[in-house]
């Protein structure tokens, strides 16, 4: 049994979500006496290449076609790479990236796939697949018929993966031009730079929810909290429509789905989809001015009152007890 | 211009949702249908094409499934989709077995763009589209935010995870439509009457040729457990306290 984790990377690292996904694929790999390898994909892709090869074995493709992330020619690649060394599981970790591509190259790898895969069990020589599926509401256990079997995985699930003691071989594979061209171009990318961690790699995300009235207001309240705690910010759909909040903060069944150390959510009245995207975080803090707001039920802690003035008070006394140490 | 819309049937996943006892199912019985929201997204977005172009657009719905996806259809009719297709079928669907039927249909029908929900709210699988444009070898922008047509080429934004990715690319094509793209209309009364009369066609899968090759297995559905007992906490200090000393948080 050979398995394969397509690398997700910046140019120059692998990222967490990737190594969560190894450890995935190293579960699986010891339950069946299986191997595991990288597919790493890039425009000269020597650094994160080198970096996934002290992890373990690593394929890689070089070409200028992948300094961006296009359906068409990723997808050929893993399909073509998948054949030709027999890899009878591949896997990415649950990202917008594996989610465009990865069903692409299931379907021509004969469609056996399970998505947002957050624990595997190998019973009686079957494979079995948790996935989270109605929002969060059912985890369904199923088995996929055939092989190669493609599955993305929650990252926030797994552990990242420990480095081997020593680095693994580096395989570069060519692969003709019908198999990287591309007919969808890509013309830019719009992202607000920000210094703050990832939302789904944060140790702590601080998410943010309807009582906050503007931008200004989220940015001092939430932002400033996560800043005195040295995490990510997120937000609930309902900002990101009303374009208090950019798209990529957005935590929930169809943003991103995060699972900290500690998740705070702060005027964020819990809709089911919301809850969806945090509900496995390992501690949960709410503070709420409705004493009924469903996400109470989800807490580990609740706080009813006004973010208003109850945020600047914690902001304040964190603060004040950071600079007496 | 042909545009085909997927529709499928869900349960209102604002409803709480729970597997059976036996795990065998989940329990639906109680809970209204709706059109997946994605899906609803789809069509309006291919309804306003129609009304802004001035060539003439042919926005069809279709439906794959039992005799109860009519009530969808008529839904789709009634918010200006002018025809609808029923694949009808008995046999219990995965992803990989849709997008083979909706590939029979779009040869059959010929469209110059498939737009569709990205994913439905009951499976949450987020694969069909993007195994339906393998299977045509089509072009494909998921997750859309924006689209644009401009002659024989789209231009589509796509919401990502590091930001909003812009991508240009030619018809015919699969669009896989994000939460932002529009907001769909309710059906009107007028809407409703009108649908009556659109053509609604019927078609199994062994009329369109498709054998069904079950690629998922479902061995069993269990309620997610999410429930807390949550500590009601009466100032911040006490949370502070809480923070530092359960949570262990690290001082920057």
């Amino acid at each position: 049994m050979r398995a394969l984790v397509v690398a997700e990377h910046d140019g120059e690292a692998i990222r967490a979500a990737s190594l969560a996904c190894l450890s995935f694929a190293k579960a699986v790999a010891d339950a069946r006496d299986g191997t595991l390898a990288w597919l790493v994909l890039g425009d000269r892709p020597d650094q994160p290449a080198t970096e996934a090869a002290q992890y373990a074995p690593v394929f890689v493709v070089d070409s200028p076609i992948f300094a961006q992330p296009l359906a068409e020619p990723v997808s050929r690649a893993i399909a073509t790479v998948v054949r030709s060394q027999q890899f009878d599981l591949v896997c990415g970790a649950s990202s917008t990236f594996a989610k465009d591509v990865l069903p692409r190259a299931a379907a021509l790898l004969g469609g056996a796939m399970a998505s947002d895969v957050v624990r595997y069990e190998f019973v009686d020589g079957r494979s079995l697949f948790d996935c989270p599926q109605y929002a969060g509401a059912i985890v369904t256990t199923l088995r996929l018929i055939g092989t190669p079997q493609i599955v993305t995985v929650r990252a926030s699930a797994y552990p990242a993966a420990q480095k081997a003691a020593t680095p693994s071989s580096i395989e570069r594979v060519e692969l003709d031009a019908a198999v990287l061209a591309s007919r969808v171009q890509c013309e830019g990318l719009r992202s607000k730079k920000s210094s703050r961690p990832d939302v789904t790699e944060a140790r702590v995300v601080v998410s943010g929810g309807r009582a906050f009235k503007n931008s200004e207001d989220f940015e001092r309240l939430v932002g400033r909290l996560a800043d005195v705690l040295g995490g990510a910010v997120g937000s609930s759909r309902a900002l990101v429509d009303a374009g208090i909040t950019p798209n990529e903060l957005q935590v929930g069944q169809t943003g991103k789905i995060v699972a900290p150390e500690l998740y705070i959510a702060l005027g964020i009245s819990g809709a089911v989809q919301h809850l969806a995207g945090m509900k496995n975080s390992r501690k949960i803090v709410a503070i709420n001015s409705d004493p009924e707001a469903p996400i109470f039920d989800v807490a580990d802690f609740g706080l009813v009152g006004d973010v208003y003035t109850v945020v600047p008070e914690l902001i304040e006394k964190l603060e004040r007890r950071a600079a007496a140490l | 211009m042909k545009i085909l819309v997927s529709i499928k049937r869900v349960p209102d996943t604002d409803q709480k949702i729970v597997a059976t006892q036996d795990g065998a199912s989940v329990a639906v019985d109680h809970i209204p249908f709706v059109i997946n929201p994605f899906d609803a997204i789809a069509l309006e977005e291919a309804v306003r094409i129609s009304e802004l172009l001035t060539e003439p657009v042919d926005v069809i719905a279709v439906g794959i499934g039992e005799d109860s996806y009519e009530q969808q259809l008529r839904t789709a009719l009634a918010m200006g989709a002018a025809r609808a297709i029923h694949v009808r079928c008995s046999h219990r669907l995965d992803p990989w077995n849709v997008a083979r039927l909706l590939r029979a249909v779009v040869e059959r029908e010929q469209p110059n763009m498939m737009l569709m929900g990205k994913q439905a709210v009951d499976d949450d699988a987020n694969q069909t589209g993007q195994f339906l444009a393998a299977l045509l070898d089509w072009p494909q922008a998921t997750f859309a935010s924006r689209l644009e047509i401009d002659g024989q080429q789209i231009r589509v934004e796509r919401e990502t995870d590091h930001g909003i990715e812009t991508v240009k690319l030619p018809l015919p094509a699969v669009v896989t439509v994000d939460l932002r793209l529009n907001e769909p209309r309710y059906a009107s009364m007028a809407g409703i009457m009108k649908a009556r009369k659109k053509p609604l066609d019927v078609v199994t899968d062994q009329e369109l040729g498709v054998a069904i090759e079950p690629r998922v297995e479902v061995i069993r559905y269990r309620s997610a457990d999410t429930q807390r007992r949550c500590e009601r906490l009466n100032s911040v200090d006490e949370l502070l306290e809480r923070l530092t000393n359960e949570v262990g948080i690290k001082r920057p």
